[in-house]
């Protein structure tokens, strides 16, 4: 079996982890739905962004990995870090739930990571700047297309405005995570390679709260809960999640098509 | 099993990069206008084939009837003499 690899310590590193293993654990959890989407179509645009979320991660743990500086490549980030070293936040590693979960997460998701990838287009590191004018045109559709399905999911039928109130239930207070900043935000910020989370806390909530009332729901009320999987510290849905993604590479070390 | 709960057909249309006209390349099925076009843009063009999308119910498409093809079609094959074929181009004039 192949072994883990160890990451350094290093807060621009940390910052880039972040992002790249939310987009690609969130690609891991949409790829669930090809084959059992509600209709052909919405399968296929589902899919379609997993793909953009895993073409965001490829290019982003790249960087991270030229940064870190022990020569690991996208490929050994993805498939060969344990969890403890993934640092995506925990609201993308919840199981994909029902239609309304996915399309919840989705425009959460999203949203915040549209305003990043703006915020991320000034980043003083060029390549993320480049990575970041690419993406946000991705982000940007993606949330458009999950804030249409919270509409009509929303103001649909009694089962669809239920559905979309137990998602909102189990998932809104994962956004808090969103935006607690740390040591790891300061130094980004004040490096300048990308604006410190807490600064997306106003544009999100208000981008969120027009998608909400456009689809007649009302978000549950602000609580002291707070995930930590950017920390590093997972839930219990973390393992399963790296189990499936990281079998075949940690089997057949350095596998390929 | 009753249709009425199935979303309405839809043809769809793409522009490519190079050419000028809408092509037909398939047909999905959506709710609304607007998901069609979402649709199209996630089933039709994934692969760079398109920079304008046209979606049309297919209900509001007026077909030909297949049983006039002969009447319709068929006495055209031998007026040879509707194609600008007999004429010889200056070679000034381009573009045809």
């Amino acid at each position: 079996m192949q072994a883990s690899i160890a990451i350094k310590d290093d807060s621009a590193v940390q910052y880039l982890l972040r992002i790249g293993d939310t987009a690609l654990v969130l690609a891991q959890r949409l790829g669930e739905w090809t084959g059992h989407a509600p209709v052909l179509e919405e399968d296929i645009a589902l899919a379609n962004m997993a793909l953009d979320l895993v073409g965001q991660a490829r290019a982003v743990l790249t960087r991270a990995g030229e940064l870190e500086g022990q020569g690991f490549d996208e490929d050994q980030l993805a498939f060969l870090r344990e969890e403890r070293d993934f640092r995506n936040v925990t609201l993308v590693e919840l199981p994909r739930g029902d239609f309304a979960v996915t399309v919840l997460r989705n425009a959460m998701v999203a949203t915040f990571l549209k305003l990043l990838w703006t915020r991320l287009q000034q980043s003083t590191d060029a390549e993320v700047a480049a990575i970041a004018g690419k993406a946000v045109k991705e982000a940007r559709y993606h949330q458009q297309h999950a804030a249409d399905w919270a509409v009509r999911l929303g103001q649909g039928t009694d089962e669809s405005r239920r559905r979309m109130d137990a998602a909102l239930g189990q998932l809104w207070r994962y956004a808090a995570e969103l935006f607690a900043a740390d040591a790891v935000d300061e130094a980004a910020a004040r490096s300048g390679l990308g604006p410190s989370w807490a600064e997306l806390k106003a544009p999100w909530e208000a981008e969120m709260a027009t998608i909400l009332s456009a689809a007649g729901l009302q978000a549950p009320a602000a609580g002291t809960f707070l995930s930590t999987g950017k920390r590093g510290v997972h839930s219990e849905h973390m393992g399963y999640i790296l189990a499936e993604m990281q079998h075949l590479q940690r089997a057949y070390p350095g596998g390929v098509w | 099993m009753s249709t009425n709960t199935e979303w309405p057909l839809w043809e769809v249309f793409v522009r490519s990069k190079s050419g000028l006209d809408h092509k037909h390349c398939g047909s999905l099925h959506a709710a609304d206008a607007k998901m069609a076009i979402q649709m199209a843009r996630d089933v039709y063009t994934r692969r760079q084939e398109g920079t304008s999308v046209w979606v049309v119910r297919s209900d509001q498409i007026v077909a030909s009837d297949p049983g006039d093809k002969d009447m319709f079609f068929d006495p055209m094959e031998d007026k040879v003499y509707r194609h600008p074929t007999f004429y010889k181009l200056p070679s000034s004039v381009d573009q045809m």
